[in-house]
């Protein structure tokens, strides 16, 4: 009688509490060890780029929005920051600050949401409620300037859709004083606790140059030693008037490039936020918001690609005209959708709870790998 | 919720329906499973965060559909996941109530021209209890849903069959 | 730094018929224009040279031109026969800081543009999705087969201008 081994397949299936949406992961398995992992996505395929042919330009904001539901305001910044390319129009000083500002919040309130899932994930339900009970504050601040929590259709080609409330500034500056300190409660709460550092430590390590052949970009590519944050190397709207530093993984707790450098990159990305938010209530001049929205979008036949930093990589816009005031064609580069791709490489021969270390790092939003 | 634990403060004794304390039990502690599919899921895990805690009304996410009562469908339902809706329905032990978050899941959403992969409303492959209107909903519309589902279950009878 | 006119001189003394034309007088970015079954040594020389080292694939999309002939029948459905379908690709450089932009077109009715997953692994799923939303092929992937649509989809490619909506999907009605 022999003895015989088999793989055996594990279905990580669409509905599951650690997948951060509808993703399902195929496992291929030899005891406890990992062999392969295969992802299929397309359960939230909502049809964007269809949709957006059939629309006029100002009528696809809201659309955009609903792709990465969790920093709605960069999809609409870099949808209006290609448009306005396109079309070639100067925008007032005024409103390049509210983006920045808007864009700055919503990058700390997504970097929240990551920590706090990602926490929840281990096992470490506490700073869960930690991050969302500060989540809302910045809420509450965008409820105040344009009605919405969550889906904002606030920044439009040309400008924004309304001014900033008189108490806005004053409310951000209590903020800012108010959630400096929350970072280092988190600091002593989750980064490290020696559970948290044992669970991702050395997990799931990825080198400079492959993650540069996979196009990897954004806290992933940066936690691997790589200095690359299009704020400052392809310089867009008035970033380039700040004065702020980018956090690079450096390895203190395991390897360059392991998972606790991808969590550790984000919660010192949410300290340089706060500068730049700062400095950007510092410098805001005074002015009309609304002057340059154009009254009908009609661009010229050309195409044009233009990228933002978003909280998970490099947004990028590929839009297409051909002179009517519907888009021919937009393709939406989403860096969930390419950071995903490079899950097969970082889980070979580790085991399964380890999977769910590492998709919880990338931090995907399910809403941009499928669009 | 006002029918029964007032009563307690009196005496120790307790006369009522047995039709009246099998729905006060059903409805005080509604564990729901935690589907979220998209934007409305974030709204959804708000709403169990702390500013409008869930759990004061008894619900808890639960994550297998074997252990719930109620699911909440929040976000877009796609036709390839609309199968799989199914399947979980299914393996949902009765009784057991449906909400459906959001315009996506009401009757397609905002996708509802030119999504050629949206299902047009949760309800065109199960049964739906309470829809919730919002994109995303509000958290406290999401309770002002959750509140009218335990007035429907207040209103069960053993005898009479269900819609 | 190289512009795109100093890389196109390049490319044309290396590669000369396959490299054919350079259009640059539309908003907002000049692009070359390749021929699509020789993509995959041209992307390779991009890559690897030393003077102009493309290592990153930012982006890859493809297109539906609808610049065949268009017939509507009685109920007022799209067909379109001929033209070409095209893909773009948007290369850079992170350590010379220079971007190019790539077209190729293909026919319609059949087309095969050679794959760059060698060479960028990055291109991989963005060729998936291109074949499955907008049905051009791709020579020598590793694993070409539908990625957002599900595996069973009959009724074509959905980003293609004449694209009809099926009525039903396995008892779902698809339709409003």
């Amino acid at each position: 009688m022999a003895l015989k081994t088999e793989e055996m397949i594990l279905n990580m299936g669409p509905q599951h509490p650690s997948t951060h949406g509808v993703l399902r992961l195929e496992l291929q398995l030899e005891g406890e060890l990992i062999v392969n992992v295969v992802p299929h996505i397309g359960y939230l395929h909502r049809c964007f780029e269809k949709h957006a042919e059939a629309m006029t330009y100002p009528q696809v904001i809201p659309y955009t929005d609903r792709m990465d539901y969790l920093a709605s305001m960069y999809n609409e910044f870099g949808y209006a920051l290609a448009v306005e390319k396109l079309l070639n129009i100067e925008i007032p000083e005024r409103v390049e600050y509210i983006r920045v500002i808007m864009g700055e919040l919503q990058r700390i309130a997504s970097h929240l949401v990551a920590i706090g899932t990602y926490g929840a994930d281990i096992g470490a339900f506490t700073p869960f409620l930690f991050c969302f009970r500060d989540r809302e504050k910045i809420l509450s601040l965008y409820e105040m300037t344009c009605g919405a929590r969550l889906l904002y259709n606030y920044i439009w080609v040309g400008g924004v859709s309304h001014d900033l409330h008189p108490d806005f500034l004053r409310l951000t500056k209590e903020f800012i004083d108010y959630f400096r300190p929350k970072i280092t409660e988190l600091n002593n709460l989750l980064s490290y606790n020696k559970i948290f550092i044992e669970r991702t430590a050395n997990v799931g390590i990825l080198k400079k140059d492959v993650a540069v052949n996979y196009g990897i970009t954004g806290p992933m590519l940066r936690a691997s030693g790589m200095k690359w944050d299009l704020r400052k190397d392809d310089p867009y709207s008035v970033y380039d008037k700040f004065d702020f530093d980018i956090p690079v993984g450096d390895g203190r707790m395991g390897t360059v490039g392991d998972s606790w450098d991808r969590y550790f990159v984000r919660v010192l990305e949410m300290e340089e936020s706060l500068k730049i938010i700062e400095q950007a209530i510092a410098q805001i001049p005074e002015g009309d918001v609304t002057s340059a929205i154009p009254k009908r979008i009609k661009p010229p036949v050309g195409q044009v690609y233009s990228r933002v930093e978003n909280p998970r990589g490099e947004l990028g816009y590929f839009i297409m005209s051909n002179g009517t005031p519907n888009p021919f064609r937009i393709k939406v580069r989403g860096p969930s959708f390419i950071n995903l791709a490079v899950i097969n490489e970082l889980c070979k021969d580790l085991l399964v709870a380890d999977v769910i270390t590492i998709l919880g790092s990338i931090d995907i939003v399910l809403g941009e790998v499928d669009r | 919720m006002g029918l029964l634990d007032k009563q307690f403060n009196d005496e120790n004794i307790v006369i009522t329906k047995v039709g009246d304390l099998l729905n006060w039990a059903r409805l005080s502690s509604l564990w729901q499973m935690s589907f979220g599919l998209a934007c409305c899921a974030i709204e959804m895990m708000a709403t169990s965060a702390s500013h409008y805690d869930f759990d004061r009304f008894g619900v808890i996410p639960r994550p297998s559909p074997r252990q719930c009562d109620a699911i909440i469908i929040s976000g877009t339902v796609t036709l390839k996941m609309a199968i799989r809706i199914k399947r979980l329905y299914e393996q949902m032990p009765d009784p057991k109530y449906v909400i459906s978050m959001g315009s996506c899941s009401n009757c397609g959403g905002p996708y509802w021209e030119h999504g050629y992969h949206v299902l047009k409303g949760v309800d065109r492959v199960i049964p739906v209890d309470v829809y919730v209107p919002g994109c995303p909903p509000r958290p406290e519309a999401l309770l002002e849903g959750l509140l009218k589902l335990q007035e429907k279950i207040r209103n069960e009878s053993l005898v009479k069959k269900s819609a | 730094m190289k512009n795109t006119e100093e890389i196109f001189n390049l490319l044309k003394e290396k590669f000369g018929e396959a490299i054919i034309e350079l259009k640059a007088d539309q908003p907002v970015e000049a692009f070359i224009t390749v021929n699509p079954l020789e993509l995959d040594k041209i992307c390779k020389y991009l890559a690897e040279t030393d003077e102009l080292k493309f290592d990153s694939l930012m982006n890859l999309s493809g297109v539906d031109e609808a610049n065949g002939e268009s017939t509507k029948d009685e109920e007022g459905n799209l067909t379109i026969t001929g033209g070409t379908l095209s893909v773009f690709y948007h290369l850079e450089s992170t350590s010379l800081k220079h971007k190019l932009t790539l077209k190729v077109s293909a026919p319609r009715e059949n087309a095969e543009v050679t794959s760059v997953s060698e060479i960028w692994k990055c291109a991989d799923w963005h060729e998936r999705e291109a074949y499955d939303l907008i049905g051009i092929k791709f020579l020598n992937h590793p694993d070409l087969r539908r990625i957002l649509m599900p595996y069973d989809w009959e009724a074509g490619h959905p980003l293609q201008k004449d694209y009809r909506n099926p009525e039903y999907y396995q008892g779902m009605k698809v339709p409003y």
